[in-house]
C-alpha cells in the first residue's frame, strides 16, 4: 500500500512541478512523463505482485468530510482494473512526449474577445498536469472504498478528462464536444450520487465494507439500485444510448489521451457496475439479461456507426462502444450463471468480459496512438483523403495492422481470446439452459457473429484505404513516419496483442481470485472449473501457433520456388484502361456503401449528390454524413424540451447579488423549518 | 406420426417466412396456395383413429378452397388489373423477415404461456396458428398493394382454421364452413372491388387512396 | 490410430477434385464433354512452375495474403471431423475457432485486394466483407442449434452425436440446419446464386475479381485454398445430412466420401438450374438462412 501512496504523491507532485516549469514545454513534459512513467512501472511491479502473492493491503485515514474517510484497498479486482491503467498510461505518456512537442512547436491562432486573431503557442504545463491528474485518479476510483472519497475521485477523474479534451481548443468542435462530455458525465454522476446516498441510508455509513455487510436491508430495493448505477455508471462507460458523449469527445482530445479515456478510463464505469452488483447480494437473473441486451444492442449499433464514420478517430470511438457492448455481453452471461448457479457459464462469462477489459486497452489504446500517428504526420484524419500509408509509414502501418486484427477478434492475436470465451459461455448456455436464457445465449452468439462481421469488415475498411493502395491526396503522399518515442510505444502494445494472443490461455489462472471477488465462489471450485477447460485453452495456443509456424513453412516454400524464376513488377492489372489515377481508387465510403443502405433504417445517413450532368459535365459532387442518431433523435429535442420548459423560470434571474443571497438565504430557512417540524 | 405432423407445421411457418420475404406478387399467391394444401392435410393427420368423413370433407373443402379457388381468383385479378409484379412494401424484405422471427418468438413464448386443453396434438400448433395471424397482420400492415392485403386476410384466415383443427378437429365444422364462406366473399368482392378501383385509377395502391379522404 | 489422421491427407489431396466434378456437372447441363476430371491439378502445376509479376502500388500485405490465407485454411481443416471420427483438433467449442480461423483468411483477402488499389477490387472486396459478415450468424447459430439438439460442445461431438436416429426424430429441424448450411456453402465458396466463378471481368462478381493481380504460385495458394475451403463446408453439410456411422470405419468413410461427391453434384447442379441473384437480394439470401438457422434454434427450445 506504501508503494501506492508514493506513486499518488509521485504522480500529483510531478504534474505540479510540470506547471510550474511551464516556460520550458520541453522540461514539462519530461517531468511530467518521467514522473508518470516511473510511477506506472512502480505501479505495475506492485499490483502483480499483490495477485501473485494473494496478499491485498488496505489503508484506512479518518477525514473530516462526514461520513467520508481514507479508505483504500486493492482486492483483487481493483488489482485486476489497475494493470491496463498502469500499462497504457505509461506507454501514453511516453506517447504524449513526442505528441505535444509537435504540438507545442506549431503557435496556433487564438481569437481575442476584441475580435480577430492572434498567435500564441500552446503551454504544455496544464495539459500535463491535469494528465497526470487523471491517472492518479483513476488509480483512486479503483481502490477507494468510501463512497463519499469516491464521488470525490470520480468527479476529479471527469474534470480532469474534461480538461484534456478542450486541450485543443482552438479547433472547431472541441469546445462543444467538452461540453457535450462535461454535460454528459454529470448526469451519469447526479445519478450515482442517488444510488450511493440509498445505499448509504440503508447501511449507516458510506463505508464500501458496510455496504457489502447489510445487503439484505435493501434487497427491496436492489433492482432499482442496480438499474441506476446501470445509467450511471454505463454514461461513462458508453452504453447506448447513454454514449452520446463518446464520438465527440474522443476525436477532440489528443490522440494520447484519447487512448488513455477510450481504453482505461470507460472501463472505469465498467469497474462501478460490478462492484455495486457484489454489494447487492443475491443477483437475480434478469440483471444479467439486461446487460446482455445492452451488450448486444451497443455492439451492433456501436459497429454500425463506426462503419459509416469517415473520421478515422470518430470511426475508433464507435468501436469503443462495440467493444464495451462486448464486454458487458460476457458480464451479463456470467451475471446470468451466477443467477443460476452455473458455473461454468459464470466463469467463461466473467473470464472473457474482464480479459476483453484488459485486452481492449492495448489494441484501443494501440490504434488510438496509430490515429494520432496519423493525425501527425498526414495532417489528417478523414479516411478517404488517406492511402498509401503503409510504404512511408511502415512502422504504424504494421502496428495498425495488428491492431486491427486483435480488435476485430481475429486468431492469433489477443481480441480472439476474449471472444472466445464470451462465445462459448454462451454455447454453454444455449444447450444446457432453458428455453427463455438458453435464447438469450443464443442472442448473445448471434449479435456476437454479427458485430465480429462487421468489425472485421470495417476495419478491413480502415487499414486497407488508409495505408493501402495509393495516395488520395497530398495529405497521404506527404505522410512520414513518427519520432521514436511515438513508435516505441506502437511497438510495445502490437507486440503485447501478440504475446497475449499467444500466451493468455496459460495464464487464465489469475482470473479466478478477480472472479472470485465478484461471484464468492471458492478458489478451489473456480481452479476446478479452469482445469476443465485446460484442453480448450491448449488449443487455442495450439492453433495460434501453427498459424505462425504454417506461415512460416509456406513462405519459405514459395520464396524458394520464386528464387529462381522471374519476378517482375508491372502496374495494377487497369482491364485495359490505359491512365489509372489515384482518384480512380475505391474510396471508403464506396467501399461502406453496401452496409450503409443496408442498415439504412438505422444511420438515417444524409446524402447530399449532385450528379454529372449534360455531355460534357463539369462539377458534380458526392457527401454523405452520418449523424450520432441518439444525439439527434433523442437527446437533442430532450434537451431542447428542458430548455423550453426552463426558460419559464427565467423570472427568476435578474442578476442582482443581492436577490441570490435572499435566494439562498430563503431554502435555508425553508430547511431549516422541515427539519425542526 | 408426430414428426410428420411437426414437419407440416414447419413447412407451414416455412410458407409463412417466404410470403414474407417474396417480392413478386404471383410467388405470394402461389405460397398462399400451398399453405392451403398443407392446412387441408392437418385434419387427416390429427384424427388419430379411423379418418372420419366430416373430417375428409373438412379437408377437402378446406384444400379446394384454399389451394385452388382463391388463388385462381386471385391469379385472375392480378391479369386484370395488370399491376406491376412487385409487392412494394413499406418495411423492406429483409427486416420483414427478422420481424417474422420475432414474431415466432413472441407467439412461441405465447404458446408456451397458454393454458391449453391435454388433448392437443402438438405443442406446436397453437404458437404456429399465433404466428399465422400476427404473420396476416403484418402482411396487412405492411404491404402496400390490396392485392397483399387480400392475401394477409386469407393468411389469417389460415391461422384461425389451423387454430380450430387444433383445439378440436370435428366441432368446428359449422364455424370453419362459415367462415369459409367469408372468406371467400370476401376475395370476390375486393377482386371486383380492385378491379374497378383499376380501372378508375389506374393502380391499386392503398397508400395512395389515402389521397381521397378530404 | 485416429481415423482423422487418414481423412487429413485425403481432403488435401482429392479437395480440387470436387471442382472439376462440378464443372463436369455443368458441362453436362450445357451438353458439353467438360474439361478432364484431372483439370484443377493440372492448372496447379502449371501455375506452380511459373514466375510472379507484382504491382508496383502493392505491399507486403499483397504478398503475404496467398500465404496467410492457405495456412489458415489448413488449420481451419484439423477442426473438421470427417464420416463421425474425431478432429486432429477438438475442443468445447471449436466451432468459434473454425470460424474465425477462416476470418483471419478472408481478412487479409479483402485488405490484400485493397491493396492493389483498383476499384474493381476495391468493390469485390466492399461485397466479400458485406456477405461474408452476414453469413456468420447463420452460420454460428446454426451450429448452436445442432450443439442444442446433440448436447455436444465440439464439433467432433456434434457430428459423432448424429445419427438416422436425429432424422427420426427431429428431422425438420435438421433439414433446416441444413438448408442454412447449404447458403452459407454457397456463399462462402462464391458459387453461383450469390457469385459466379467463371465470369473474370463483371461488375457482379466478388471472389474472383479480388484476386485479380495474382499470378503464379500465388494464384495457386489461393486456388488450391479454396478448394480447401469447398471440402470444409461440404463436408460440414455432408455430415449433417448423411451421419452414416457405427457400422464399420471403412464403410462409413466410404458413405461421407461418396456424400461429399453428391454434394458437389448438388452444387453443380445448383449452378447450372439458377440464374445468380441480384446483388441486392443476396443480403436478403443471407438473412433468410439466417432466420432458418434461428427457426431451428427456437424449435428445439419446446
Amino acid at each position: 500500500m506504501h508503494a501506492l501512496l508514493f506513486l499518488l504523491l509521485l504522480l500529483f507532485g510531478s504534474g505540479i512541478l510540470a506547471l510550474c516549469l511551464q516556460k520550458s514545454a520541453k522540461a514539462a513534459s519530461f517531468v511530467a512523463a518521467g514522473g508518470c512513467i516511473v510511477s506506472c512501472l512502480i505501479g505495475l511491479v506492485t499490483v502483480i505482485r499483490i495477485l501473485a502473492t494473494g496478499d491485498f493491503p488496505s489503508f484506512h485515514a479518518g477525514w473530516m468530510v462526514p461520513y467520508g474517510s481514507f479508505s483504500m484497498e486493492i482486492d483483487a479486482l481493483s488489482a485486476f482494473f489497475l494493470i491496463p491503467i498502469f500499462l497504457l498510461a505509461a506507454l501514453a505518456a511516453l506517447y504524449g512526449i513526442g505528441y505535444l512537442s509537435a504540438a507545442a512547436a506549431t503557435p496556433v491562432s487564438c481569437r481575442q474577445d476584441a475580435g480577430g486573431t492572434y498567435l500564441r503557442k500552446k503551454k504544455l504545463g496544464g495539459v500535463w498536469f491535469f494528465y497526470n491528474l487523471l491517472v492518479a485518479s483513476m488509480v483512486m476510483v479503483v481502490a477507494a472504498r468510501n463512497a463519499v472519497l469516491f464521488l470525490v475521485v470520480w468527479e476529479i477523474m471527469s474534470l480532469a478528462s474534461f480538461f484534456l479534451v478542450t486541450f485543443e481548443d482552438e479547433k472547431e468542435g472541441v469546445i462543444e464536444a467538452g461540453w457535450t462530455y462535461l454535460v454528459a458525465t454529470h448526469v451519469g454522476t447526479a445519478i450515482l450520487f442517488v444510488v450511493f446516498l440509498l445505499l448509504g441510508r440503508y447501511a449507516g455509513s458510506l463505508e464500501f465494507d458496510r455496504f457489502m455487510a447489510s445487503s439484505e436491508d435493501y434487497s427491496h430495493i436492489a433492482g432499482i439500485l442496480f438499474l441506476m448505477s446501470v445509467i450511471g455508471f454505463g454514461t461513462k462507460a458508453g452504453f447506448m444510448p447513454f454514449h452520446i458523449w463518446l464520438p465527440e469527445a474522443h476525436p477532440a482530445a489528443p490522440s494520447h489521451v484519447s487512448a488513455v479515456m477510450s481504453g482505461v478510463m470507460v472501463k472505469t464505469g465498467l469497474y462501478g457496475i460490478i462492484r455495486i452488483a457484489t454489494f447487492l447480494g443475491p443477483l437475480p437473473a434478469w440483471w444479467g439479461v439486461i446487460l446482455v441486451v445492452i451488450g448486444v444492442s451497443s455492439g451492433i449499433l456501436g459497429v454500425i456507426f463506426a462503419m459509416s464514420q469517415h473520421d478515422l478517430k470518430r470511426l475508433l470511438a464507435y468501436h469503443t462502444i462495440e467493444n464495451i457492448g462486448i464486454i458487458s455481453l460476457g458480464l451479463g452471461l456470467g451475471m446470468l450463471g451466477m443467477s443460476i448457479h452455473s458455473i461454468s457459464l459464470c466463469v467463461l462469462g466473467f473470464g472473457g468480459g474482464l480479459l476483453h477489459i484488459l485486452n481492449h486497452a492495448i489494441f484501443k489504446g494501440l490504434l488510438f496512438l496509430n490515429a494520432g500517428a496519423i493525425l501527425h504526420s498526414a495532417g489528417t484524419g478523414q479516411i478517404d483523403e488517406l492511402g498509401g500509408l503503409m510504404k512511408r509509414m511502415p512502422w504504424t502501418g504494421a502496428t495498425f495492422l495488428i491492431g486491427s486484427i486483435a480488435i476485430s477478434g481475429i486468431p492469433p492475436f489477443n481480441g480472439f481470446i476474449s471472444e472466445f470465451l464470451i462465445y462459448v459461455s454462451a454455447l454453454e448456455g444455449c444447450v444446457s439452459l432453458h428455453a427463455h436464457f438458453a435464447f438469450v445465449c443464443l442472442g448473445g452468439i448471434c449479435g456476437l457473429a454479427l458485430i465480429g462481421g462487421l468489425a472485421a469488415a470495417c476495419f478491413s475498411k480502415a487499414f486497407g484505404i488508409i495505408f493501402l493502395g495509393e495516395p488520395r491526396s497530398e495529405h497521404g503522399a506527404e505522410a512520414h513516419e513518427c519520432g521514436i518515442a511515438m513508435r516505441i510505444p506502437m511497438i510495445v502494445l502490437a507486440f503485447s496483442c501478440m504475446a497475449l494472443g499467444l500466451l493468455l490461455p496459460f495464464g487464465m489462472g489469475f482470473l479466478s481470485p478477480v472472479i472470485g471477488v465478484i461471484t464468492g465462489f471458492s478458489q478451489q471450485e473456480l481452479h476446478l472449473h479452469f482445469a476443465a477447460y485446460s484442453g480448450t485453452l491448449n488449443v487455442l495456443v495450439v492453433t495460434g501457433f501453427a498459424i505462425f509456424v504454417i506461415v512460416g513453412i509456406l513462405a519459405f516454400i514459395r520464396s524458394r520456388i520464386l528464387s529462381n524464376r522471374t519476378v517482375s513488377s508491372s502496374v495494377t492489372w487497369d482491364c485495359g484502361y490505359a491512365q489509372p489515377m489515384p482518384r480512380m481508387q475505391y474510396t471508403a465510403s464506396s467501399f461502406v456503401q453496401p452496409f450503409t443502405s443496408l442498415f439504412a433504417l438505422i444511420l438515417r445517413t444524409r446524402i447530399t449528390y449532385s450528379p454529372p450532368q449534360g455531355l460534357f459535365p463539369q462539377k458534380s459532387s458526392f457527401h454523405t454524413e452520418t449523424p450520432d442518431r441518439f444525439r439527434e433523435g433523442l437527446f437533442r429535442p430532450l434537451f431542447e424540451g428542458i430548455n423550453r420548459g426552463l426558460s419559464k423560470l427565467r423570472w427568476l434571474q435578474h442578476g442582482r447579488i443581492q436577490l441570490y443571497v435572499l435566494y439562498i438565504a430563503l431554502i435555508l430557512f425553508i430547511l431549516l423549518i422541515l427539519k425542526l417540524w | 406420426m408426430t414428426s410428420f405432423f411437426d414437419a407440416i407445421m414447419v413447412l407451414l411457418i416455412l410458407t409463412n417466412l417466404a410470403l414474407l420475404g417474396t417480392s413478386r406478387l404471383r410467388t405470394c399467391i402461389h405460397i398462399c396456395a400451398l399453405q392451403g394444401l398443407l392446412l387441408g392435410t392437418l385434419p387427416l393427420t390429427t384424427t388419430i383413429e379411423l379418418i372420419s368423413f366430416r373430417a375428409f370433407l373438412l379437408a377437402g373443402g378446406g384444400m379446394v378452397m384454399k389451394a385452388i379457388v382463391f388463388p385462381r381468383l386471385l391469379e385472375r385479378t392480378l391479369q386484370d388489373t395488370h399491376v406491376q409484379r412487385e409487392v412494394e412494401p413499406f418495411i423492406g424484405y429483409s427486416i420483414s423477415l427478422l420481424a417474422g422471427i420475432g414474431l415466432l418468438g413472441f407467439s412461441l413464448w405465447l404458446g408456451s404461456r397458454l393454458p391449453l386443453p391435454s388433448m392437443i396434438t402438438s405443442p406446436l400448433v397453437i404458437p404456429v396458428s399465433f404466428f399465422m395471424m400476427m404473420v396476416g397482420l403484418l402482411l396487412i400492415v405492411s404491404r402496400k398493394k390490396a392485392l397483399t392485403q387480400v392475401l394477409g386476410y386469407l393468411v389469417m384466415e389460415n391461422g384461425i382454421y389451423a387454430f380450430g383443427v387444433a383445439i378440436s378437429p370435428e366441432a368446428p365444422f359449422l364455424v370453419e364452413m362459415g367462415m369459409l364462406l367469408d372468406a371467400f366473399v370476401a376475395v370476390f368482392i375486393m377482386g371486383i372491388l380492385m378491379f374497378h378501383i383499376n380501372r378508375e385509377f389506374d393502380h391499386i395502391d392503398t397508400d395512395r387512396l389515402s389521397v381521397l379522404k378530404d | 490410430m485416429n481415423a482423422a489422421y487418414l481423412h487429413l491427407p485425403v481432403a488435401l489431396i482429392f479437395a480440387p477434385a470436387l471442382l472439376s466434378v462440378i464443372n463436369r456437372i455443368k458441362a453436362l447441363f450445357a451438353g458439353r464433354t467438360g474439361p478432364p476430371l484431372l483439370q484443377p491439378y493440372y492448372d496447379l502445376a502449371k501455375l506452380l512452375k511459373k514466375g510472379a509479376v507484382y504491382s508496383r502500388t502493392t505491399t507486403w500485405v499483397f504478398r503475404m495474403n496467398p500465404i496467410i490465407g492457405l495456412s489458415a485454411v489448413l488449420v481451419a481443416l484439423a477442426f473438421i471431423p470427417f464420416a463421425g471420427s474425431v478432429a486432429v483438433l477438438a475442443t468445447k467449442g471449436d466451432i468459434f475457432i473454425l470460424a474465425y480461423v477462416l476470418g483471419l483468411a478472408r481478412f487479409f483477402l479483402i485488405i490484400a485486394a485493397l491493396d492493389a488499389g483498383s476499384s474493381f477490387e476495391g468493390m469485390g472486396a466492399s461485397r466479400e466483407a458485406q456477405f461474408s459478415a452476414l453469413t456468420e450468424p447463420a452460420f454460428l447459430v446454426g451450429l448452436a442449434a445442432v450443439s442444442r439438439a446433440t448436447g455436444g460442445l465440439s464439433l467432433s461431438e456434434m457430428y459423432g452425436a448424429l445419427s438416422f436416429q436425429t432424422w427420426m426424430s427431429i428431422g425438420p429441424i435438421v433439414l433446416l440446419v441444413a438448408a442454412a448450411f447449404l447458403i452459407v456453402l454457397l456463399t462462402e465458396n462464391a458459387r453461383i446464386p450469390v457469385d459466379d466463378p467463371n465470369t473474370h471481368l463483371e461488375l457482379t462478381m466478388i471472389h474472383e475479381v479480388m484476386v485479380l493481380d495474382y499470378s503464379g504460385p500465388d494464384l495457386a495458394m489461393i486456388f488450391y485454398a479454396s478448394a480447401l475451403k469447398l471440402w470444409i463446408f461440404g463436408s460440414l453439410l455432408v455430415g449433417l445430412v448423411l451421419p452414416i456411422h457405427g457400422a464399420n470405419l471403412w464403410l462409413d468413410a466410404l458413405a461421407a466420401y461418396g456424400g461429399m461427391v453428391i454434394m458437389a453434384v448438388c452444387v453443380g447442379v445448383i449452378e447450372s438450374c439458377m440464374a445468380r441473384l441480384r446483388l441486392l437480394r443476396i443480403p436478403q439470401l443471407l438473412v433468410a438462412a439466417s432466420s432458418l438457422s434461428i427457426l431451428a434454434f427456437l424449435l428445439l427450445l419446446r
